[in-house]
């Protein structure tokens, strides 16, 4: 995906066990920040009329 | 590469005279110069139809999927990687194959040639490293190196991987050559450069699938572009959609694309489709040290787990 454009950050995978919940939470605030400094996708957008 | 042919064909008629398959699948000559198109030849009396040049460029994997009968199928290096990956995915049984090795030096990109003359390319023929092309009025002889298919160009497999009969010597394999310099130039590039240069790249996609359909990695019975319920990807024009159709089409042929160049080949338009599946190509061999088919008794680095695979990415 980073290779065709996306930013770097903008896709994240992570590996969390229904017991971690702290992880998780960790990691939601984590990737969110992320994708807030990011800022808005201007990629992969598709106009509503265009959607078949 | 013109003496091949009387031993491909010498081959081909023993197999089918002794009964040992029931068709030889190979080239004839097609009905536009440089566009051989593959045949079923089922009786010895027509192996005179097949030919044998630097035209024959389809991949001929695809024409195996699935099928019962016993064939005789000629194989190029990258033919014969694509049959290993069919067997290894159940797709045809080895022991219904007679696979007639080719070593190859190389195809031709047609449209290199054309691009070369204004007026229309009437015949084509070949001696050596030298090609003659010919039309109205016109007649030129070029070097086959410099026409070469770009993955032709960065081959290091020409000499088939698996095969019973071996039509002519193995072939001195290319070294030391730059695979990955297209690749290398992208991945220097900002995300912003990247998206435009892929989306310059896919603009003129008029999605006839025809890279799809040429492709031998391609034989769900069901594409997911084709499904409605759920549809996976819209069927429009948009720009969204054929990137998506791209993107998931190179994903789907992760660690079992050996880069035969039958998708850049059959498309109509001229896109490098190659573009997306050579990235992955070059990250399975710096990551799992892996080249599609080339060992037939290896499964392919994304359907097993191997302790010592990179997890970087997982945080
Ligand atoms: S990719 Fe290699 S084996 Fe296949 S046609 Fe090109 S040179 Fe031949
Ligand atoms: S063959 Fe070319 S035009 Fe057709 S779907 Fe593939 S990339 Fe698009």
């Amino acid at each position: 995906m980073e290779h065709m454009g996306v930013e770097p950050g903008r896709l994240s995978f992570s590996w969390i066990s229904s017991a971690e919940s702290t992880k998780f939470v960790d990691v939601v605030k984590d990737v969110t920040a992320t994708v807030k400094a990011l800022g808005p996708n201007n990629n992969f957008k598709k106009a509503a009329d265009k959607v078949a | 590469m013109l003496g091949y042919i009387d031993k491909i064909r010498e081959i081909s008629k023993r197999l089918l005279d002794e009964g040992r398959v029931e068709m030889v699948i190979g080239f004839r000559k097609g009905t536009m110069p440089m566009m051989n198109e593959p045949t079923f030849v089922k009786n010895s009396g027509e192996v005179s139809k097949l030919v044998w040049d630097s035209n024959c460029g389809i991949n001929l994997a695809n024409y195996l999927t699935d099928r019962k009968e016993k064939i005789g199928v000629i194989a190029k290096g990258c033919d014969s990687r694509n049959i290993v990956t069919h067997i290894l995915e159940n797709k045809i049984k080895r022991d219904k194959l007679v696979i007639i090795g080719v070593p190859c030096k190389g195809m031709i990109d047609r449209r290199r040639i054309t691009a070369v003359f204004d007026a229309e390319v009437r015949e084509v023929s070949e001696e050596g490293d030298t090609v003659t092309v010919k039309g109205a009025g016109f007649e030129k002889k070029l070097k086959k190196s410099d026409i070469l298919q770009d993955n032709c160009s960065a081959c290091i497999h020409r000499n088939p991987v698996l095969y019973d009969e071996l039509a002519v010597p193995l072939v001195e394999e290319q070294k030391d050559i730059e695979r990955y310099a297209d690749i290398r130039r992208i991945e220097a590039m900002s995300p912003q450069e990247k998206w435009q240069y892929f989306e310059d790249l896919i603009a003129p996609c008029i999605r006839c699938y025809a890279c799809r359909n040429a492709c031998p990695l391609c034989y769900c019975p069901t594409c997911f572009v084709d499904e409605s319920r759920p549809q996976w990807v819209g069927k429009s024009q948009d720009e969204t959609d054929i990137r998506t159709f791209h993107f998931l089409r190179a994903y789907h042929c992760a660690g079992r694309c050996t880069d035969c160049g039958a998708c850049e080949r059959a498309c109509p338009v001229g896109i490098k489709v190659r573009q997306f599946t050579s990235k992955l190509n070059k990250d399975c061999l710096d990551m799992f040290g892996w080249e599609a088919g080339v060992l037939p008794d290896q499964r392919p680095p994304l359907d097993t787990f191997k302790p010592g695979d990179p997890g970087d990415f997982i945080k």
